[in-house]
């Protein structure tokens, strides 16, 4: 059995890093071809050069990102043809339903899980409010603000967004958007009902996979309806160059059954196995699903709002493998020092460092992207979630690399340490980048301006302020409970004491998110409906307020 | 198809590949492990008062995996040994737990051996712990106004609940606080010794850490 494994082991590990190393060399020795054309493929032909920001609050604003992007005055677009024009339209028209029909109740369930967030967090300060019935202990509503943000907004979200991309980056209609609509009303359901299941004490019983197995059903139909579409429009694309943000969402939309299949078969699983698949899952949720996704959001907005391709083609390719590679081989750290074979604890730790390697890819990628023209984010209400974002995944992808160590996680384990991390990644990272992408898309699917630009900066202020007092003050609580944890002569009951002071920290960082999450869905209702001032006259990009650079 | 497919596809293979390592190994590694010989079954109290203990979420705060005393002082607070995959074997879903707002409850039954205990810090945790930030579950019991021959009456809870009224402890309170009770794994593993070092396990030697 020991000589098995090790050979599986080394086999993988060594077949991945060669497979990575050829990926590289090969990279070296064409890298013109490889280059080339790539990265401006999500510009049409004398697109590139012209800022986009539908999310801009004023001329004036449109005029001070184009100086920002641009301060050197070069040559202006050519401009975009007629044909370009319209077929970008009828792309984006064709994803309009399903994209509406996810955003809305994507931007709902973030309302109740933040909600629902915050009355776990005053829960552990005051721990005999909302006592008096099962379905509001504190047992039920924790998991159940995991499940709502995770898999009713995040995913939801990431799955409009997808719809919307995929025929944007395909430069074709998606193809049969209703199964799409069909695909969002079984997973809505699922969320519906695997909330009342969880709120009345039906559950599977394991972090992240709370939702019964028969409710599970529901998410794979609808996953995979909507699912489908995307990976075909995809797949049967004429687009000479695949862009970067393709290969992450067509990915993300195969990687994600496979694991929620396995992770939910039930009664397959058993005692401490069940345990390494419940974090193999847990962590490909954010690792192989949302991240993607997000990453996607980066790679196709920072260069789309600035008007310039991304630094390099190339090294996104050296990114997405060695994503696929590690990302999900890592789970088992949240299971160090656990009754787990060594083996396994050992190798997810190997590839938790690993991890660097995408990291470090997507983060030069990214930011030397913008380098020169950060300026830019005073005047993008898209660039400044979705830079700000991209900042974040560096900075928690590193800090979870560190975390793997068993030196750090010995101390950060069973902490608020971890959940400071994991809402540095999903709400920093994820959710900004999703806020970002939907500010932009929005007035593209709707065809009308966002009517009150002030609330896209309480958004965006409560969102910031509030995930940084959230990620600080829970990591600084998480540091001093896991010390106090780890010292023998001092009593468990130290290690919960020290907390109270950064768990009221954590109540504040919630509700200035929660009231950001107010102002986003009372703003996203008006606008899809159809409600509030009319901005602008001209809606599509190629008029306001997208503006080209005056010369 | 286009080269889109070369990366959808080929990711969907990585991870694939990587799941024969991380998640196939395991399973059949795992599934060698026979149960601690010296484990008991759970009974049907315990195992529906287990059936509570998840369904009430207990695991977002308690732990079941106490760590090797070589590596974190858990046993040095009585939590007991370092667990084995065989001390496990009858628990599904199982409920290992990554957070430690309250202690580890995997030897919870040797340290506290007493269901007066236990149903009282249910009721109130502060009336046993005045600094404990646990839920009360009220839910879990009634008020009476005298209690009925069979009720088991919960005791040190004057101040806390109505006056002039008993609280009696649900079937659901009962159960968990057996399943608690049972939370005993402080028997000598067959695969560790006393020592907290490993011995050679059938199955695998890494695996019993």
């Amino acid at each position: 059995m020991n000589g098995a494994v090790l050979g599986l082991v080394t086999l993988t590990f060594v077949g991945g890093i060669a497979a990575l190393a050829l990926l590289v060399v090969a990279i070296l020795r064409r890298r013109i071809e490889w280059g080339g054309g790539g990265a401006s493929v999500i510009f049409d032909a004398g697109e590139e050069g012209q800022v986009e920001e539908p999310a801009a609050e004023c001329e004036a604003q449109s005029a001070a990102l184009v100086r920002a992007v641009d301060p050197h005055r070069t040559a202006p677009p050519a401009g975009r043809s007629a044909e370009d024009i319209e077929a970008r339209r009828v792309a984006d028209r064709s994803s309009r339903e399903p994209v509406v029909a996810f955003l809305r109740w994507a931007i709902a369930w973030l309302v109740v899980g933040s909600l629902l967030g915050l009355t776990a967090s005053l829960k552990l300060t005051f721990p005999d409010w909302l006592s008096s019935s099962a379905a509001l202990t504190f047992g039920r509503v924790r998991p159940l603000h995991l499940d709502l943000v995770v898999y009713g907004w995040a995913s939801m979200a990431a799955v409009a967004t997808a719809l919307w991309m995929a025929p944007r980056l395909a430069k074709r209609p998606l193809v049969v958007p209703r199964v799409a609509v069909w695909g969002f009303r079984l997973w809505n359901l699922g969320m519906v009902l695997g909330a009342v299941a969880v709120a009345s004490g039906w559950t599977d019983g394991l972090e992240w996979l709370e939702f019964p197995w028969p409710i599970d059903i529901l998410f794979v139909l609808g996953g995979g309806m909507a699912g489908v579409p995307i990976i075909v429009t995809l797949v049967t694309s004429k687009v000479p160059h695949a862009y970067v943000s393709a290969w992450y969402l067509g990915a993300a939309f195969l990687w994600f059954p496979i694991l929620f299949v396995v992770a939910n078969v039930p009664y397959l699983h058993f005692g401490v196995e069940h345990a390494t698949v419940n974090w193999w899952f847990a962590h490909n949720v954010l690792g192989l699903w949302v991240t993607p996704i997000g990453l996607a959001c980066a790679y196709y907005f920072i260069p789309k709002v600035i008007g310039r391709p991304i630094h390099s083609y190339a090294l996104s390719m050296v990114g997405f493998w060695s994503l696929a590679l590690f990302y999900s081989q890592v789970g088992t750290h949240h299971l160090v020092g656990g009754p787990v074979p060594t083996w396994l604890v050992t190798l997810s730790i190997v590839h938790s460092v690993m991890m660097l390697v995408p990291v470090v890819s997507v983060a030069i990628n990214h930011h030397a992207t913008m380098i020169g023209r950060f300026g830019a984010l005073r005047h993008s209400p898209t660039l400044r979630f979705i830079v700000l974002g991209a900042m974040m995944y560096t900075l928690t992808s590193v800090q979870g690399s560190f975390e793997a160590l068993r030196s750090i996680n010995r101390v950060t384990h069973f902490t608020h340490f971890t959940v400071a991390h994991a809402h540095m990644g999903l709400y920093g990272f994820v959710s900004f980048a999703l806020f970002g992408s939907i500010y932009f898309l929005l007035p593209r699917v709707m065809e009308r301006e966002w009517p009150f630009p002030g609330l896209i900066r309480i958004h965006f202020w409560c969102a910031l302020v509030g995930i940084a007092v959230y990620v600080v003050g829970l990591s600084i609580g998480g540091v001093l409970q896991g010390m106090a944890m780890v010292d023998p002569d001092q009593s468990f009951l130290a290690s919960m004491r020290v907390t109270i002071p950064w768990l009221h920290a954590r109540t504040v960082g919630g509700a200035l998110m929660t009231v950001g999450h107010l102002a986003f869905a009372a703003h996203a209702y008006v606008m899809i409906a159809g409600r509030g001032p009319e901005r602008a006259t001209a809606p599509w990009s190629e008029q306001a307020p997208a503006v080209k650079v005056a010369s | 198809m286009n080269r889109v497919g070369a990366f959808i596809f080929g990711g969907a293979g990585v991870l694939l590949m990587t799941s024969l390592v991380v998640v196939v190994t395991p399973y059949a590694q795992l599934g060698t492990i026979p149960p601690e010989s010296q484990l008991t079954p759970y009974t049907t109290d315990q195992a529906r008062g287990r059936k509570v203990y998840v369904s009430l979420g207990c695991m977002y705060c308690h732990s079941q995996q106490p760590r090797d005393r070589a590596y974190a002082p858990d046993d040095v607070r009585g939590w007991g040994r370092a667990p084995t995959p065989g001390d496990y074997a009858y628990d599904y879903p199982h409920q290992l737990g990554t957070m430690r707002t309250g202690p580890d409850l995997f030897n919870v039954g040797a340290r506290l051996p007493g269901a007066e205990w236990h149903l009282t810090h249910l009721y109130q945790p502060r009336a046993v712990v005045p600094d404990s930030i646990m839920p009360s579950y009220p839910f879990l019991f009634v008020e009476k106004p005298l209690a009925g021959p069979d009720d088991v009456v919960v005791q040190g809870v004057d101040g806390w609940s109505s006056p002039g009224a008993v609280v009696v402890a649900t079937r659901d309170a009962l159960d968990l606080v057996e399943y608690l009770r049972g939370l005993d794994h402080s028997y000598p593993s067959d695969v560790v010794p006393d020592d907290g070092r490993v011995a050679a396990a059938p199955g695998d030697a890494g695996a019993a850490r």
